[in-house]
């Protein structure tokens, strides 16, 4: 790194990174809320159909407009972050704790174990993550729980990889070896020394991964995999309107405007997060 | 006469590394420590002084040879099965704790591990730090919140904890500075004569464990070449490797 920061540098870790952290925590955190208290904040119920008001425009009465049922573009995109940002989150805590409890595993014991599941982690990294998604999924049929579990299939062999490396490394050291020497068994070794100094990477490719996971989802319901209708779901409300693309885009723009500001704003709190946690970065 | 504390039979230790050929770190090393003896293990960087020290506190696997604990063999045993008997205190202080704990944590832990209560481990705690020189206070610090020497202090505190029988020093003063590394020996050399702990001294200073050590042995690249008092050793060495140790300190 060279010793004079760029105007970049500057502007961007001027506080440590911890402006961003802030803002975009903020933001995470309203998303998380909003979703939280969605059936309270819509204006409408999003499952109400309507013919009267079908394919109305954007208005003061409906500002994302109405769908070809008449339901209230806006309130189906409220209630639509539930089932978006909540399997995102299971989705990203399933592939979290299966993959860190298969690489400290692997780590640990090394040997036949750690060679075998290490070649599999090889194959799901190397093969098209979202094609095998759609095949789990179309053999699981479709369903919201359903494509959770197929991108967690093919998703938890990064974090195991972290996880093993780290416990590789971890294992290495006097910290270890004095622990030993205090007498810990080894599920003490690892709950206690271990999993608190390889949590930090690990936490932070999670936060990194909840942008990328809720792209995964939406796409495996916008093909027909996930969420099903009527479901208010980002991803499969974009699949039911894309058909009015032309003549009433506001109804695709909609969830389409959803998933990008929520993605976004995970992703910037997930880079923020790395940051901070940098410690080259910090107090800068 | 009373079986010694520790016999270390043959021991001998290939690694084997990926790539390369095998290689022999330690070459058929045998000796006894009794009861509240301190013997020097002494040799340049490399030896293969750590690799001894490692296999004696069941940390690394030895390739072959017999360590027994009290007459008992603890060869293939882990380090939880032994841990009472032999503690270690380590190069580098602030590895030796892990960085996400308080020093107290580390101090306690092979008395937790015991069973004592942590009301009972927090007071033991107290009373170790302060039999080291520290203020109770540093139970709360983080091992990059002190400094070396302090750190040091609190590595001695946990390894006496549980009062082993052996205490095994690998260069417990080398990444010190010299006025802090003689605060240490001072410390070092008083607890074993009031706690009667034997003592592996392991350092590659003569000069250091002439003072300190009732015994030394001399390790050449994996073997010992040379075993006798300080004074024998200082005063007529019979290997050029000994005098060469010798002439590099005096
Ligand atoms: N885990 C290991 N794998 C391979 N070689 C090792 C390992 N540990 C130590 N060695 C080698 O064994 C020799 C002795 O090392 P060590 O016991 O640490 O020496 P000392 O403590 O006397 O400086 C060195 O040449 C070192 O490179
Ligand atoms: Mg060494």
């Amino acid at each position: 790194m060279t010793a004079e920061p760029t105007v970049r540098e500057a502007i961007v870790h001027k506080s440590g990174g911890k402006a961003r952290l802030y803002i975009f925590g903020a933001a995470a955190i309203l998303l998380i809320v909003g979703a939280l208290f969605s059936e309270s904040l819509c204006p409408y119920d999003p499952y109400l159909q309507n013919l009267d008001v079908a394919l109305q425009q954007p208005s003061a009465a409906h500002i994302f407009g109405t769908d070809r049922y008449g339901r209230d573009m806006l309130s189906r995109v409220i209630a639509g972050s539930r089932a978006s940002i909540f399997s995102t989150f299971l989705l990203v805590a399933i592939i979290t704790v299966v993959g860190t409890a298969v690489g400290v595993f692997c780590g640990w014991a090394r040997g036949r174990a750690d060679d075998l599941l290490m070649r599999v982690s090889d194959l799901c990294l190397a093969f098209p993550g979202l094609v095998f998604a759609l095949a789990v999924a179309g053999i699981l049929g479709g369903g919201l729980h359903n494509a959770v579990l197929a991108l967690a299939a093919i998703s938890w062999p990064k974090y195991a990889r972290i996880a093993r490396s780290q416990t590789l490394a971890v294992r290495e050291t006097t910290y270890l070896k004095a622990a030993m020497l205090a007498g810990c068994s080894t599920t003490q070794l690892i709950v206690k020394h271990i999993l608190p100094n390889i949590a930090g990477p690990i936490l932070v490719t999670a936060m990194l991964d909840i942008g990328t996971m809720m792209m995964e989802l939406a796409g495996l319901s916008f093909l027909g995999l996930g969420a099903k209708p009527p479901t208010a779901e980002w991803g499969s409300m974009m699949s039911e309107t894309r058909g009015l693309l032309q003549t009433v885009p506001w109804a695709v723009f909609a969830p389409g405007v959803a998933i990008f500001v929520a993605v976004m704003a995970f992703n910037l709190l997930g880079d923020a997060v790395r940051d901070y946690m940098d410690p080259k970065m910090r107090g800068r | 006469m009373t079986t010694p504390i520790l016999q270390a039979q043959s021991l001998k230790k290939i690694f084997t590394r990926d790539g390369q050929s095998d290689f022999l770190a330690v070459d058929g090393v045998s000796f006894d420590i009794s009861a509240g003896e301190c013997v020097g293990l002494i040799g340049e960087s490399g030896s293969g002084k750590s690799t001894v020290a490692n296999m004696i506190a069941r940390l690394l696997d030895s390739t072959e040879g017999r360590i027994l604990l009290d007459g008992e063999d603890v060869t293939d045993a882990e380090a939880r099965k032994i841990f009472r008997t032999v503690q270690m205190i380590f190069q580098s202080p602030q590895e030796s704790f892990d960085p996400r704990r308080t020093l107290g944590d580390g101090i306690g832990e092979s008395l937790l591990n015991v069973g004592q209560s942590r009301a009972e481990v927090r007071e033991e705690v107290g009373r170790l730090l302060e039999a080291v020189g520290l203020s109770p206070g540093f139970a709360e610090r983080y091992p990059h919140e002190v400094s070396g020497g302090q750190c040091q202090r609190a590595a001695i505190a946990r390894a006496i904890a549980i009062e082993p029988k052996l205490l095994i020093c690998d260069e417990a003063t080398s990444a010190l500075d010299v006025t802090v590394q003689a605060e240490i020996v001072a410390l070092l050399l008083r607890l074993m004569r009031e706690r009667g702990m034997a003592c592996l001294f392991i350092c590659h200073d003569i000069a250091l464990a002439q003072d300190f050590c009732d015994r030394l042995l001399v390790m050449h690249k994996g073997k010992i070449v040379e075993e006798g008092t300080p004074d024998e050793i200082i005063q007529s060495p019979k290997q050029a490797y000994t005098k060469m140790l010798i002439e590099s300190v005096l």
